[in-house]
């Protein structure tokens, strides 16, 4: 066993029996990226100078939130024995949000690391993402990290571990990403364990795309998994799904950093640069193939992303609207999830209705927005797609409460259900079940991990999830509760939809649809809301809320009595001047729905829930 | 007179002014402002440019006048070198601080040095504010023979736990004499309430306001407590330690102010200002809101001459220190284009009863006015003959008023 590998096999010409393909399982914070990035510095493939803290992780909201959105492959050397073999790790993004792009990774793979932390145990998404791996028959290598942290409690876990996979807990690999002990050990078992990859190698080329991203240097840079036959620089190839065919202008393996190679051939993973834009034309899960040579059978498992959440977003400063849509334009080449169009509000100006995979990919997608282009933001209360029927027998798609039918009768909402695994300490379970009660879930079953842990599972509507559940989750279990779901249909439901009038006129922003037992706790909670943050103006303003014509909630905002500056004599006069042209500068933020003059903080404050009582002076 | 200073540009050591300055002077009234920066104790709610004997850093009380003095003489030099055409005053104010903490002999000095430069109006009206505990019927008697005309009294209430709460050190008891030794030296009285201070109830307010109608002013002023940052007062809100006034209870004090007073015999010509009749309004302060010019003398004083705008060292030693090297003692100014002046003009105009004259307002300004009469907020007899002037609702509501006078957005862009 030699740390670096003496004659390292290589691309286009490697004999799949020295090839592994792994990629490894973890929540986040797990440790997943240290311990990637400390297999790169023992294989050699970045040296301990050039080291940069979490390697694979490229984008800066990643390593800032210790998560990984994209994955890549790193190919690394690594003899056992006289023999060097080509390990490719896989990375996986690591949240529900992502399952699919977590499926397509899976099945670029033979084999696992299930990595879980020493101190805390395993968490509801690495489940998930676990049952995934043995769907794909994947070879699953236990490890636990952070031995080396003073809470671990590697016998408690590596017990838990063993009962969930079956094995003794003597299997369960014990190290530390950040000390390197047990990381040698870790990449000998993955070569020991995991299979080789085999394919036919006279069959027509068939490949498997796992990633695509977009470079604003090379355009999209697509991740590849070979199945079957060979892939040549300069060859023509074709995407199955559409059928459209591209040039190779690259193609190579990473090491971490791009390398050109003569090609790829069975079971290697690598790279291949053809020139396109936008990531849409490299779909995750599309089989490659060879232009002159095509295969007719796609390789399994191909799905087109599919939002599940819908928020509108706007910008904070209308005049920045077109930078928005420049932004969303630029991301859409790396996203190919994400999916928009423009909309505007009464309350919040021009905006876009943007469809995401979840809450996570909701947030990520606006803290890249803030962030890369410098936009400030607003996102109103994200929603889920239902399927409204009108006594007329039609059905009609609503992603935004303003395309709910009005004005004849509903016969039929349905809306969209997950099943939701929570997991959690066990003294939690009573707040749990209560949350998810609270959120017209449906207890399906609960079951121990180990002694103190409970995965507790729910039929939940996902409407229920989007507003505010997660939060409220973690708020009501210290932090401990982990959360995943899967979607599993949909259900007939009694939703309405609660509107927000402002002295009788609609604040479209505000509009809801949610089960009619909570229209009045929601009718309620937002007149509050509103009668708190928006500032008195010169006349009563009444906040009502309403079910079509029928007002569920009222609240009014007294009239302002008095606005004026008792003293204003010689000395006071520049300052009086100077206040005045900062008000007009203010008006300029403000929005007007019907007379009534709004501040944009208002709207924000209250669709974001961060209410701080109005200086009722 | 505020004690924070505006940020402007610095003003020139020569105290000449631009020539635009100039241009229609001979319209315009010209007053003089004192300003005589020294308190026996800071009131609680006070952050006027003042300071007690602990406070003074070597600049004493004794030599003010002289260089108050030096300062009224340099300003008749820097007009005329400016290009003023010479002006009598028509007013002169004396305010603080606590100007009678000065000896009646200073102050009757200082405006001698007044007279000496330009000359009084017939009629110029001379007032001095004073402090119920501050004077005494000799020294009332020596200002009236020295030339003043008016003395406004900072009563501030007649509750003792009102008086208390801002710091006032004077026995209420004591307003009914000096209100007798001012009228007793042929002065015209005016005093000075403050409502909305923490822990006065409306019955507290009223007590007030019958103690001044009992006394039969010529002139009643009443504030509405503002706390300002930086204040004793502003820091007790901040810890909780006093309720912050509410914004309804002062409104219902306004209101009851005005019927109260109103029913005396006294008619509202600003919004904090009331008189028996037209002839003893204010017309120093009605200058402020004219727009016409004065200079204000002492530190910290702000004058303005013809759309330019300045302001004095804050400090007394500062102060002293410049007049008495004959640099002129102005740190910043201010001079406003056109759109500055007309916003000015809208928003002291809007205040007094004179009101606006619509056919000087913007095409959007009278335009607003409409929407402004349907609110109940300008007086609409008023408006249909020419003018615009504020109903006690729009009273209330003036600096609202305001805004939508001067703003070029209202409905009328939106319309067309």
């Amino acid at each position: 066993m030699s740390p670096r590998a003496m004659n390292p096999p290589v691309p286009a010409a490697t004999d799949p029996a020295l090839i592994r393909n792994f990629c490894i399982i973890a929540h986040i914070d797990h440790g997943k990226s240290t311990l990637a990035d400390r297999m790169l510095g023992i294989t050699g493939v970045v040296s301990d100078r050039d080291m940069r803290a979490q390697y694979l992780d490229r984008m800066d909201i990643e390593r800032e939130r210790g998560i990984t959105i994209k994955s890549q492959a790193v190919r690394m050397p690594w003899q056992v024995g006289d023999t060097s073999f080509a390990l490719n790790m896989i990375d996986t993004p690591g949240h529900v949000d992502f399952s699919y792009e977590v499926s397509r990774s899976l099945a670029a793979c033979e084999g696992a690391i299930l990595l879980v932390d020493a101190a805390q145990g395993i968490e509801a998404q690495t489940l998930a993402n676990l049952y995934l791996a043995l769907e794909n028959d994947l070879e699953i290598i236990p490890v636990l990290n952070k031995i080396d942290l003073p809470a671990a409690e590697p016998e408690k876990y590596a017990k838990e571990l063993a009962d969930l996979i079956g094995g003794s807990p003597d299997d369960v690999l014990k190290v530390s990403g950040k000390t390197g002990v047990g990381v040698e050990e870790l990449l000998d078992r993955v070569v020991e364990r995991i299979p080789a990859p085999v394919g036919r190698a006279d069959a027509p080329a068939r490949a498997m795309i796992f990633d695509s991203v977009y470079d604003s240097y090379r355009g999209v840079i697509t991740y590849v998994r070979m199945i079957d036959g060979h892939l040549n620089p300069r060859e023509r190839i074709q995407m199955l799904s559409t059928k459209a065919t591209h040039e190779i202008l690259e193609i190579g393996v990473s090491s971490p950093e791009p390398t050109p190679s003569k090609g790829l051939g069975i079971g290697e993973v690598g790279y291949l640069i053809t020139g396109v834009k936008d990531v849409r034309q490299s779909k995750v899960g599309d089989t490659v193939t060879t232009a002159a040579r095509p295969a007719t059978e796609a390789l399994p498992g191909y799905t087109e992303p599919l939002p599940m959440v819908f928020s509108g977003l706007y910008p904070i400063d209308g005049s920045d609207y077109p930078e928005l849509r420049e932004a969303l334009d630029k991301l859409k080449l790396s996203d190919a999830a994400l999916v928009y169009e423009p909309e505007t509000s009464v309350a919040l100006g021009f905006g876009f209705r943007c469809g995401f995979l979840g809450l996570l990919h909701l947030e990520i997608v606006t803290e890249r927005l803030e962030r890369e282009f410098g936009l400030d933001l607003i996102a109103t209360a994200p929603s889920v797609i239902y399927e409204v029927t009108t006594e007329d027998k039609k059905t009609v798609t609503v992603t935004n409460p303003s395309e709910f039918p009005t004005g004849t009768k509903i016969v039929e909402v349905r809306e969209p259900m997950v099943r939701a695994a929570i997991l959690a300490p066990k003294d939690y379970v009573g707040t749990i079940m209560e949350l998810c009660q609270s959120r017209r879930g449906a207890l399906i079953g609960m079951e121990y991990l180990g002694e103190d842990r409970v995965e507790i599972r729910y039929n939940m509507p996902l409407g229920e999830i989007v507003f505010d559940f997660f939060d409220q989750l973690k708020s009501k279990t210290a932090g401990y509760a982990s959360l995943d779901y899967e979607p599993t249909g949909d259900q007939a439901a009694d939703l309405v939809k609660v509107d927000i009038l402002l002295q009788g006129e609609q604040v479209d922003a505000f509009s809801a649809i949610v089960h009619r037992d909570k229209a009045y706790a929601y009718g309620v909670l937002m007149t509050g809301r509103l009668r708190e943050l928006i500032p008195r103006q010169q006349f009563e303003v009444p906040i009502q809320a309403a079910i079509g014509a029928r007002i569920i909630a009222r609240e009014s905002i007294r009239a302002m009595r008095k606005d004026v500056l008792a003293k204003c004599y010689g000395g006071d006069i520049s300052r009086k001047r100077k206040l005045l042209e900062k008000q007009k500068e203010g008006k300029k933020r403000m929005k007007m729905v019907g007379r009534v003059e709004v501040p944009q903080e208002a709207f924000i404050a209250a669709l974001s829930g961060d209410v701080e009582k109005k200086d009722k002076k | 007179m505020a004690s924070a200073l505006p940020l402007g540009d610095p003003a020139p050591a020569d105290g000449l002014l631009p020539e635009s300055a100039a241009a229609g002077a001979a319209d315009r009234a010209f007053g003089v402002y004192v300003h005589v920066p020294f308190c026996r104790v800071r009131c609680g709610y006070c952050d006027f440019n003042t300071y007690t004997s602990d406070e003074l850093r070597g600049a004493r009380q004794a030599d003010y006048a002289d260089h108050a003095i030096a300062e009224i003489r340099m300003s008749r030099q820097m007009l005329e070198a400016s290009d003023l055409p010479a002006r009598a005053a028509s007013t002169v104010f004396f305010g603080g601080g606590t100007p009678t903490l000065l000896p009646a002999a200073d102050l009757v000095r200082m405006l001698g040095a007044v007279r000496d430069e330009f000359g009084f109006e017939p009629g110029a009206e001379v007032t001095t504010e004073a402090n119920p505990d501050s004077v005494g019927p000799a020294d009332l008697a020596r200002l009236a023979e020295g030339g003043f005309t008016r003395v406004s009294f900072g009563m501030q209430s007649a509750v003792p736990h009102v008086l208390a709460a801002l710091d006032r050190t004077h026995d209420p008891a004591r307003v009914p004499l000096v209100v007798g030794w001012a009228r007793d030296a042929g002065l015209d009285v005016s005093l000075d309430l403050i409502y909305g201070t923490p822990g006065e109830s409306i019955d507290d307010w009223r007590r007030s306001l019958d103690a001044v109608i009992a006394e039969g002013p010529d002139h009643v002023s009443a504030y509405a407590l503002i706390v300002e940052a930086g204040t004793k007062l502003a820091r007790q809100i901040r810890r909780g330690e006093l309720a912050t006034p509410s914004d309804d209870l002062e409104a219902d004090m306004y209101e009851l102010a005005d019927e109260l007073l109103a029913g005396a015999g006294y008619e509202w010509y600003e919004v904090s200002n009331w008189a028996t009749d037209a002839a003893h309004r204010s017309r120093h302060n009605l200058g402020y809101w004219r727009s016409d010019d004065w200079w204000g003398v002492g530190p910290g004083a702000h004058s303005h001459v013809g759309g330019v705008r300045w302001w004095n060292a804050k400090h007394p030693s500062a102060y002293a220190d410049r007049v008495t090297a004959r640099v002129s003692p102005a740190v910043g100014r201010e001079v406003l284009d056109a759109a500055a002046r007309e916003t000015e003009r809208v928003l002291l105009l809007t205040r007094i009863r004179e009101g606006i004259d619509l056919a000087t307002l913007s095409a959007s300004g009278r335009h607003a006015v409409a929407g402004l009469m349907a609110d109940g907020l300008v007086d609409a007899k008023a408006a249909l003959s020419g003018a615009l002037v504020l109903t006690m609702r729009g009273r209330l509501l003036a600096d609202a008023v305001v805004r939508r006078l001067l703003d070029e957005s209202s409905e009328l862009s939106s319309r067309t």
